[in-house]
């Protein structure tokens, strides 16, 4: 074997070592232009009890979660048990918000499933998701004490997520706060 | 239940490529030919359970059978049947599916178009693409089963992602797999011919087919997606350098390369150790591709669900199959005879030369592409690569290349005066320039760019006439169309794609040195002017699809006092993933685009409007089909099939003797 013969097959195991690394390493972290900065401001009514609202003020104080959420979404159904073992933790408070989806059919689906939510609130056109960026549900934000975004999690939030970056990231908050 | 048919099917084909990738192998190492008969029927039946999985994946489809995942996740009973239908590859899942089954679809057609192969060599060949396939299928079945159900059922789907609504995303998966996958075969047989360790010109004549053809797979490929991110995505561009699209591209530059080298060791016996691993460096490309989009390693416009576990697995699969073939080939490399010397001055040194060329650029390519992952990776920051390094390096590598391309056929193969083919290319190539530099400052403000760029296309159209008409006179005395027909088919392939290269360049110089664009705000009945048209917003109505509500704009576009077209823009939203959509019109032309996207509605009932004027746009397209075309035209010389025709009769004739 003639070293020069060798030479592709190094330059490709250095190229798969890195391609290796890569995969520890997530692209997607940095690029929402809403992170470290204000939540848009919303408020909606409730779920439940549509003559009340909510808004980002009443909010104000506490670490929380924004979850995007909508009865006609499977992938939230692929994340509903992490939700439902978070609130059973009580860690923080999660607000469901329930984005472009038919009251009844919400209601209908957190009865049957279970439900993770502190309080609900609906957002029957869009407009607060459009705000907040969200192109896809699910989606989950972290919200701080002064109301900034902290994390945005895109797609189903998974165990992983949850032990490895929702926690710490909450108990880091709940700290300097 | 049909679906667990589908899965089931599955199941078996893998069970059966696993037999095609062992049994035959056996048999070709010990010389039993029971064994390697096993090869053919094994790759056969892979497919057709491969076709009947995919068959009842479609059928879910089609049957809005929501308690199936994927289904669920991008299909939705609004969304239209054809719509349904392609969106069995319209994410990750299926898409593998469509991969495994277009790599059956290669092996079948090897077992008959090939089938005068020596049976030893044969069953080498679809072993080697067995493996391929038990990578792919197992990789399917543990990480990305398509026909996961979803229990209990939801009453209605997601919807297909907008942008793939649409009539150019219906074939440019299956043409864009077609040429990745395609190159699997070129890179059986070089495994093949490794193992064998008779790399010799047969096996090139046997490879060069096949890699024309996946080449042409993916040429076209790879300009039906061009075409569709310039009318889909509403930008006015028509590439972007984005990870996915970089990723079909470098397979191209490498395979380019590939198709001269086989070219090369077949007619001269050289550069056989540079062709087999240039046969593996595009397959290796083509798996990377597939693991840069799978995998979610890099950020990119085409948001695919990604996975770690999946990235893993197709990594592990990447570094199996590379990793053994270069090993094979440092192994076995060193034994192969240099081949047919030659003279500095010959075809074979062009040849070379533009080898050597492109893979440096598909190396900067790979570079570009993979940098913002080394500097993560190294934790030296997160940074993106954009156009302007691609630029920057793409056009000062390509411009040489281009200007060998067109001198290689003057040169002599072996060896060659230098002073006689100066003599003839010399006077071209100032021509060249002359007409180029003049064309630039006849049309507009000329930059180096647009200088270079109609140079580089002038002196594509004047060599490829000068050796056309060299050609001709190469038999004198006969009429010109009794010339003209006795030149094969593989030699006017060649011309074809090369002049559909300078027909390219045209019109990338024109639309990057002239495009004329405007960010308008506009109310009913106003009027814009842009590059000598006026364009004049009529209206703004509601109109509905069946899974969209739009805003439908009419634009009348006209040149003075002359109407010339009336375009209808839509802005669209659709209801199940209430992704905004913009639905360009284009007034297409020989010579120019006119091209309109609808913007956002503003509150005091004005549009944001963007209009584009795109001289010469179209001939990027027409110069991608003169390359497909053109290679078309060179598969399917009938050298190729008269040379099995021969094989075959002196293989009968062995056996009778």
């Amino acid at each position: 074997m003639k070293a020069k013969f060798l030479v592709p097959l190094v330059l490709f195991l250095v190229l798969a070592g890195f391609l290796g690394l890569g995969l520890t390493l997530n692209p997607r972290l940095v690029p929402s232009p809403l992170i470290d900065k204000p939540a848009p401001e919303f408020r909606l009514p409730q779920l439940e009890n549509p003559d009340s609202y909510v808004s980002l003020a009443d909010m104000r104080g506490k670490v929380w979660l924004l979850n995007v959420w909508a009865s006609w979404c499977p992938a939230c159904l692929q994340e509903h048990p992490v939700l439902l073992d978070l609130a059973r933790q009580q860690v923080v408070p999660i607000v469901g918000l329930n984005y472009k989806d038919g009251r009844d059919d919400a209601i209908g689906w957190l009865r049957k499933h279970g439900d993770p939510y502190t309080t609900s609130v609906m957002d029957a056109d869009g407009r607060v998701g459009i705000d907040y960026g969200v192109y896809g549900v699910p989606e989950t934000f972290l919200i701080d004490q002064a109301g900034m975004i902290r994390y945005k999690h895109i797609g189903p939030v998974t165990p992983e997520a949850v032990r490895d970056l929702i926690l710490p990231k909450i108990a880091e908050l709940k700290r300097a706060g | 239940m049909i679906p667990e048919l589908g899965h089931f099917a599955l199941i078996l084909a893998l069970v059966i490529s696993l037999m095609q990738a062992t049994v035959p192998l056996v048999g070709a190492h010990r010389n039993r030919l029971a064994l390697m008969a096993v090869a053919r029927p094994a790759a056969q039946g892979q497919f057709l359970f491969l076709a009947i999985s995919f068959a009842c994946l479609t059928w879910a489809f089609v049957q809005n059978d929501f308690s199936v995942q994927y289904v669920a996740m991008h299909s939705n009973t609004a969304t239209p049947m054809i719509y349904r239908i392609t969106g069995v590859w319209g994410s990750h899942e299926g898409s593998l599916l469509l991969w495994a089954l277009t790599l059956s679809l290669w092996t079948v057609a090897v077992t008959i178009f090939s089938s005068k192969l020596p049976e030893a060599f044969m069953a080498r060949v679809l072993s080697v693409l067995g493996w391929v396939s038990v990578g792919f299928l197992s990789f399917t079945l543990i990480t990305s089963n398509p026909f996961d159900r979803l229990l209990p059922a939801v009453p209605e789907g997601r919807d297909l992602n907008p942008l793939l609504q649409d009539p150019g995303m219906i074939i440019h998966p299956p043409l864009l797999y077609m040429g990745y996958v395609g190159f699997s075969v070129a890179f059986a047989f070089a495994i093949a011919a490794l193992l064998t360790g008779r790399l010799d010109a047969a096996w090139a004549r046997w490879s060069r087919p096949w890699t024309t053809v996946a080449w042409v797979f993916l040429t076209a490929g790879i300009a039906v997606g061009s075409g569709w991110a310039y009318y889909e995505l509403g930008w006015g561009g028509w590439w972007f350098w984005d990870p996915v699209e970089n990723s079909s591209f470098m397979p191209w530059l490498l395979g380019t390369a590939l198709m001269h080298s086989l070219a090369v060791t077949e007619k001269r016996g050289a550069f056989r150790s540079w062709t087999v691993l240039l046969a593996i460096g595009t397959f290796t490309l083509s798996l990377l591709g597939t693991f840069l989009v799978r995998s979610g390693v890099l950020t990119s416009v085409h948001a695919f669900a990604t996975d770690p576990k999946r990235g893993l697995f197709i990594l592990a699969l990447l570094v199996l199959v590379i990793g053994i073939s270069l090993t094979l080939y440092a192994w076995r490399a060193p034994r192969l005879a240099g081949g047919g010397s030659f003279a500095f001055v010959s075809r074979d040194t062009s040849l070379l030369g533009n080898n050597v060329l492109l893979s440096v650029v598909c190396a900067s390519v790979l570079l570009g592409t993979l940098y913002p992952l080394f500097l993560d990776a190294l934790n030296l920051g997160k940074i993106s690569v954009g156009p302007p390094y691609f630029e920057a390096v793409f056009v000062p590598l390509m411009a040489p290349v281009v200007i060998l391309m067109m001198i290689g056929p003057f040169i002599r193969w072996k060896t060659d005066e230098g002073s006689r083919v100066a003599h003839q290319v010399v006077p071209g190539l100032v021509a060249s320039v002359v007409a180029g530099a003049v064309a630039a400052f006849l049309i507009g403000p000329a930059t180096w760019r647009t200088v270079l760029g109609l140079s580089l296309a002038a002196w594509v159209v004047i060599g490829s006439v000068q050796i056309l008409v060299r050609r001709l006179a190469d038999r004198p005395g006969t009429a010109t169309s009794v010339r003209l027909r006795g030149i094969p088919r593989a030699w006017w392939g060649m011309w074809m794609s090369h002049l559909g290269i300078g027909v390219f360049i045209v019109g990338v110089t024109m639309v990057g040195g002239l495009q004329q664009s405007a960010d308008l705000k506009m109310h009913p009945g106003q009027h814009a002017l842009l590059a000598g048209y006026t364009f004049t917003l009529r209206e703004v109505v509601d109109a509905t699809g069946p899974n969209y509500a739009a805003a439908r704009a009419t634009v009348e576009l006209t040149r003075g006092a002359s109407p010339v077209a009336t375009l209808r823009p839509e802005k669209r939203l659709y209801h199940a993933q209430q992704m905004p959509m913009s639905e360009v019109s284009i007034d297409v032309g020989p010579f120019r685009d006119v091209y309109i996207s609808l913007g956002e509605r503003l509150e005091d009932g004005a549009w944001i409007v963007h209009l584009f004027y795109k001289p010469f746009i179209s001939w990027i397209w027409l110069g991608c089909i003169l390359m497909a075309v053109g290679g078309v035209l060179a598969a399917s010389d009938g050298r190729y099939r008269r040379l099995a025709e021969r094989n075959a009769s002196s293989a009968a004739v062995g056996q009778t003797a």
